[in-house]
């Protein structure tokens, strides 16, 4: 390794004008922590994300009517023919429900809520789980009993940190017995259950907002649907369409008066914004390392003008075209290292200062694939930016070199 | 690697036959040498004296592989170089010639070792070698006890002697001075030719430019260029002292082979 040798040499001259060096560096150091820093927030986001999504179910299908809640077509009917299972042996559960907006009351206490009329396999349907108590039963779903689940902020509101189970609250001047609190989702406001009060299916359709009908069947505001496992999401969302058009009596040309949302999509858009969120950043990144290449570049130029002398001599002693070539090849590439390492460091160090910031929620993730790749791009803008200089510098003629002062 | 190396050791040193340089100046040739003829054999001190533009830097430039001649012979020990390639004539600058400049030319902010073991880079000689090797050439200008000093931590004539130790490390056939006391006063002048002289007496071969007649009597055969040409060739008045004189360096001396040592005159 011949050209091994010219890196101390290189470190050397570096270290003769360090004030210079850093300047010089400052470019590359600012475009790999640029570029290292927004990848990694755009990961930390896409991931925050992601999980987010995963933590709702992925094998989940919402059947809504369009046009939202009430006065739908979506009705008990077709949540009882999608629930065969000799018909629709796709569908390991389905979960109507019926939901609408309501102020829960506890002594001096208030908060308002979803309130969720659910059957009492709905859990099996969503990710919804217990923290304490139980869910609703099949003998209180029968029986319209008034009972009630509380999401975990819900519950937090009305109760603070008295314990809720078995006290009562009144939804609509009703009283109501709390006989379980859910676990925190962890989402974000946007997809929370959190704030989500469930109720026997039949009290939320008759009792407390009085479900409209729709050819003799109660109405329903969602239906939940699990795809059993071995089941591919996109054919039972298929013949989830298929079933309700032909129950709805739709033509050929009638549009769907429901609407199908599933989990598994709303993963690949999110994925699709992060790559785009990702190459948009690091596209920025780059254009900043391209500036401290040509930074890089000029810094070079004046090297190789104000080292006119030191070439000439060189020459004088020696030195080979190659030599000088190598000689200032390794200078730029040493300086793009040393400020690509330096890059990275300031990197983790935005990263970790990002992360503890209060209020700012994402992790900000440093891939190590990132790492290699921007120190990569810094080495081949020093070989790039530097080669210039270079060639500039063998391109000199020993006699005037020698003469230059 | 010894510099004759597979060389005629009867060939002269320098031998320049009908060397002529023309350089084209726009629409104008300006004849920089028009036919130098020339011998300089092993153990010869030869000074190049002549006026500004009398081509004596031209000629030196030749000699030292810097510049081709537009025309006419060159050989080094009786290899013909002036019409080698860019790369081999860059190794034999590096191994047949020594170089010392009228402003020393050394690399900021670097010690006196570093400069020396410069041209051992190129020869690819590398670590405790060439660190041996360099601290012999400085021991042998005087300055073995300043190896760690940077040129700004060193006087004018000591910075000259880090240069000719530079020169004298890959035990070149010729030393080529070109002005070396030009920036040195008188004093430190006399010590630089009084070292010139001590090297010459170890059988070194050294050329030196100059316009300074004051410093072409120190040499035992003196050039006189004027206008492109050679307008004299003569033996200094004084002889020059014998090669055989025993002298201090004894121990740190390169290895001096038959051809140097061989008297030409």
């Amino acid at each position: 390794m011949r050209m091994l040798r010219y890196f101390p040499l290189a470190l050397g001259n570096i270290n003769v004008n360090k004030t210079r060096s850093l300047l010089t560096m400052l470019g590359i150091i600012i475009g790999v922590a640029a570029v290292l820093t927004t990848l990694g927030i755009a990961s930390g986001a896409a991931s925050s994300i992601t999980s987010e999504i995963e933590a709702q179910g992925t094998n989940l299908l919402e059947v809504s009517p369009t046009g939202g809640g009430q006065g739908g077509t979506l009705t008990m009917a077709d949540a009882r023919i999608l629930g065969d299972r000799d018909d629709f042996p796709q569908f390991a559960g389905v979960a109507p429900t019926y939901s609408g907006n309501a102020t829960l009351v506890r002594g001096a206490n208030d908060a308002g809520g979803q309130v969720r009329g659910v059957t009492a396999d709905f859990p099996s349907v969503s990710t919804v789980e217990i923290a304490d108590g139980r869910f609703l039963n099949a003998v209180e779903e029968t029986n319209s009993a008034r009972v009630v689940v509380l999401g975990h902020d819900l519950a937090g509101d009305l109760f603070g940190s008295e314990n809720p189970i078995g006290q009562e609250v009144r939804i609509a001047g009703d009283l109501f017995t709390v006989v379980g609190v859910l676990e925190a989702s962890g989402g974000s406001a946007f997809f929370s259950d959190d704030t989500t009060a469930y109720v026997p299916l039949g009290v939320a359709q008759t009792r407390l907002f009085a479900a409209p009908r729709y050819r003799g069947e109660l109405t329903v505001s969602s239906i939940s649907i699990k795809v059993a496992e071995g089941y591919a999401l996109e054919q039972a969302e298929q013949d989830v369409e298929v079933a309700l058009r032909l129950l709805h009596g739709l033509g050929q040309d009638d549009d769907n008066d429901f609407s199908i949302f599933n989990q598994a999509s709303l993963l690949d858009l999110a994925g699709s914004v992060s790559t785009t969120l990702s190459a948009l950043l690091g596209g920025i990144g780059a254009i900043s390392l391209i500036v401290g290449g040509i930074g890089i570049m000029n810094i070079m130029l004046v090297t190789v003008t104000e080292r006119t002398n030191e070439i000439g001599l060189r020459r004088a002693l020696g030195a080979h075209d190659r030599d000088i070539l190598v000689q200032f090849l390794a200078e730029a590439l040493v300086l793009c290292i040393i400020g690509g390492l330096l890059g990275i460091g300031l990197s983790y160090g935005v990263a970790a200062l990002l992360t503890a910031l209060p209020g700012f929620s994402i992790a900000v993730t440093i891939d190590a694939a990132s790492v290699v790749m921007a120190l990569g791009v810094a080495s081949a803008a020093a070989i790039i930016f530097g080669l210039y200089p270079a060639i500039r510098a063998t391109r000199l003629d020993p006699v005037e070199a020698l003469r230059y002062e | 690697m010894e510099s004759n190396n597979g060389q005629n050791g009867d060939a002269p040193v320098i031998a320049i036959d009908g060397v002529t340089k023309t350089y084209q100046m726009g629409e104008v040739a300006v004849h920089a040498l028009r036919g130098v003829s020339l011998a300089i054999h092993s153990g010869e001190y030869v000074a190049i004296i002549g006026a500004s533009g009398s081509g004596k830097s031209t000629l030196m430039n030749i000699i030292g592989l810097l510049d081709r001649p537009t025309s006419g012979t060159y050989a080094i020990r009786g290899q013909e170089v002036g019409q080698l390639g860019k790369s081999e004539q860059a190794d034999i600058r590096n191994r047949e010639i020594g170089f010392v400049f009228q402003r020393f030319n050394l690399l900021p902010r670097t010690s006196a070792q570093a400069q020396v073991e410069l041209p051992l880079f190129y020869a690819g000689i590398t670590g405790t070698k060439a660190r041996r090797r360099a601290v012999d050439a400085l021991t042998r200008v005087g300055l073995g006890e300043r190896i760690d000093h940077r040129p700004d931590q060193l006087s004018g004539g000591q910075q000259q002697r880090v240069a000719i130790a530079r020169a004298l490390v890959t035990q070149p056939s010729l030393l080529l001075a070109d002005e070396p006391t030009g920036a040195l006063d008188s004093k430190t002048t006399a010590e630089i030719l009084d070292l010139f002289d001590e090297l010459h007496a170890q059988g070194l071969t050294l050329v030196v430019v100059t316009h300074e007649h004051s410093v072409a009597e120190r040499a035992g055969r003196v050039i006189t260029v004027s206008d492109g040409a050679i307008v004299g060739d003569a033996l200094a008045a004084q002889p020059t002292p014998a090669v055989t004189a025993t002298n201090g360096f004894g121990s740190v001396l390169p290895t001096l082979s038959p051809a140097r040592t061989a008297v030409a005159q």
